[in-house]
């Protein structure tokens, strides 16, 4: 049996990248290339990476469980939708960064507001923050086009070079590198000593405030920066189909993220990737047979997978692998 | 007082009765279990559709509906609790939640399925459509229906609670489940009781109020907000909790719709918020 690492060495050894860590990346680079590749859903599928990756740090790390996410990623979309529609701000790389500051301060502030609560009071709050915005762009019709949405959104191309063509070959590209800078970040972030204390909150809250780990500091500071995550998420949306509708705030939207997620594997990275493709893969798949087959599938899915395999489907390849290891030895 | 302000104290008042009936099941749920059951609103969409269903294709009567409603879907809740909540009682809140979103996914694709996507219209019976004098003023008979029923139900249940061995059971578990278990009452079993007692007040919440909240598949999604918001501001394993809260949430909304129909619902949320950080477990829970 080989010795336990030092906990510091243990951190250093999983910065390290492993060869399987790029595989997400070999197959979406690859899935460019394939013939009948279908760019707009392969973008729509690393947007979605991008909004799960975040809740699985506020989640999957953290333990905060939030039924209102979709605010951080409606607040990006109208940030990098307004700006580009109504002030010419038209460039798109510093507009998401833009977007992903304002998604981030919205973050400090209700994090601070709503992370003094637990349980259900919890649930309701991050419910009612998204719900709340939900209503004011509704309301606000002049400004944010209401039901019918914002429309006529210009963008300029990347580096003044790529245009954003009509195949969806420049989006897909432009929301991939995306996604591998965001990832870059939140492994630094998960295998960090942050990291390793967001874990402790998980594990027990009690327990870290008692050794001395300020845990309602790393909590906001978690969820801002998740929020930030989400908001680059929903102006990559906002950018890549030049519209935004209300939708984006609302409640389905915050509970399609928790289930990729959850489909996926919590409190694993990877959860967010395979979670979101297969979700959105099947939704297009079955919505084409019949919109009950898809409402009654997925519905189905998540019982399955609370009753019978809680890591989600990354969990099931854990297993798996672990029984074939195991078989070999 | 205003004309004005009286018909939106009584409409008010008769949709905090309905809101009430169909959320006072999930309180107790909550507070006695911990069970964190979002799909609660599913059977007062299945009791909506049950009273459509017995109108329309058995011909019966509409008050005679109501009785069958609330018994089928309280049996019928019974065999969900048994099969499937029961997997769940320890398991912690975000795969209950995570359950019960999926099993609110399956309700609407099997509504959508056999009743189509469009709300379904109750044919209210005819003596309780127009009005009914009072002498100073004249109400809409439904609405006056629906608060004398509200009433008696929820004088009902109050003494129901106060006075019968099961409610105190039930006073007792909510309070302190592990003294009342070392006492010889066996939770589980009245657990199953409450939830199809709960179920059932849903089913036939969901009935009495459809021709205000009409039968709809995506009915126990588009509402769940406003069943959560009576419950989680009334306060866990309250009764009376979710009444006071019904009444000012069905106030609200009614005053808003006339009055601010443009943030109506915008205003709910920010007042349930502060209520919230204000008294985290609601008027009426406890600690």
């Amino acid at each position: 049996m080989a010795t336990p690492l030092h906990p510091i060495d243990q951190l250093g050894a999983w910065h390290r990248i492993r060869p399987l860590e790029l595989l997400p990346w070999v197959l979406a680079v690859g899935y460019y290339f394939l013939p009948n590749s279908n760019l707009p859903l392969g973008t729509e599928i690393l947007t979605w990476a991008l909004f799960t990756l975040s809740l699985d740090l506020v989640l999957g790390y953290t333990g905060i469980v939030s039924l209102g996410h979709a605010a951080f990623f409606g607040i990006g979309a109208y940030a990098a939708g307004l700006v580009a529609r109504w002030l010419g701000w038209t460039e798109p790389i510093t507009a998401l960064i833009f977007a992903g500051a304002v998604s981030g301060v919205a973050g400090v502030i209700s994090g601070l507001i709503v992370l003094r609560t637990h349980g259900l009071t919890l649930l309701m709050l991050t419910m009612a923050v998204a719900v709340m915005l939900k209503e004011l762009a509704n309301k606000l019709g002049w400004l944010t086009g209401g039901a019918d949405g914002l429309q006529g959104i210009v963008i300029d191309p990347i580096f003044g070079q790529f245009r954003f063509d009509m195949f969806g070959r420049t989006t897909y590209w432009y929301a991939l590198a995306v996604l591998f800078l965001a990832w870059i970040v939140a492994r630094r972030i998960v295998h960090s000593p942050f990291g390793r204390s967001l874990v402790g909150i998980r594990e027990n809250a009690t327990r870290m405030s008692a050794i001395g780990s300020p845990v309602m500091l790393r909590m906001v500071t978690v969820y801002a920066i998740s929020a930030a995550m989400a908001g680059v998420a929903g102006a990559l949306l906002a950018q890549t189909t030049r519209y935004v509708t209300v939708n984006v705030l609302s409640l389905e939207y915050s509970g399609d993220v928790l289930i990729m997620l959850v489909l996926g594997g919590m409190g694993r990275l990877y959860g967010a990737f395979a979670g979101s493709a297969v979700f959105l893969v099947l939704r297009d798949e079955l919505s084409k047979l019949s919109p009950y087959y898809w409402s009654f599938g997925i519905g189905l899915l998540l019982v399955a997978t609370v009753l019978f395999a809680r890591g989600g489907l990354l969990g099931i390849v854990d297993t798996l692998w672990d029984r074939i290891k195991r078989w070999r030895a | 007082m205003p004309s004005a302000l009286i018909g939106i104290l009584f409409d008010g008042i008769a949709y905090a009765m309905i809101l009430y009936i169909i959320s006072v099941g999930l309180s107790v749920t909550m507070g006695l279990m911990g069970f964190a059951n979002l799909a609660h609103g599913a059977f007062a969409m299945a009791g909506g559709y049950l009273l459509v269903t017995l109108m329309a294709a058995l011909g019966l009567p509409f008050l005679a509906s109501l009785p069958i409603v609330f018994v089928v879907v309280a049996l019928g809740s019974i065999v969900f609790e048994r099969l499937l909540y029961v997997r769940l009682y320890r398991a912690g809140e975000l795969d209950q939640v995570l359950f019960t979103i999926g099993l609110i996914f399956m309700a609407i694709a099997a509504t959508t399925f056999i009743y189509g996507p469009l709300p379904q219209a109750v044919r209210l019976p005819a003596y309780l459509m127009g009005q009914v004098d009072l002498g100073f003023r004249s109400f809409p008979t439904y609405r006056s229906f629906l608060i004398v029923i509200g009433a008696v139900l929820i004088l009902a249940l109050w003494l129901g609670l106060e006075r019968t061995r099961l409610g105190a059971q039930v006073r007792a578990a909510v309070d302190n489940r592990r003294m009342a278990e070392s006492l010889g009452i066996n939770v589980g079993r009245l657990f199953t009781t409450t939830f199809a007692l709960g179920s059932g007040l849903a089913g036939l919440g969901g009935a009495l109020g459809a021709d205000i909240l009409a039968p709809t598949p995506s009915y126990p999604l588009e509402h769940i907000v406003y069943f959560l918001i009576v419950v989680s501001v009334g306060g866990l394993g309250s009764i009376r909790g979710p009444f006071v809260a019904a009444l000012l949430l069905g106030v609200m909304d009614t005053a808003g719709k006339y009055y601010v129909p443009d943030f109506g619902a915008f205003f709910i949320y920010v007042a349930m918020m502060g209520l919230l950080l204000w008294r985290p477990h609601g008027l009426f829970g406890r600690a």
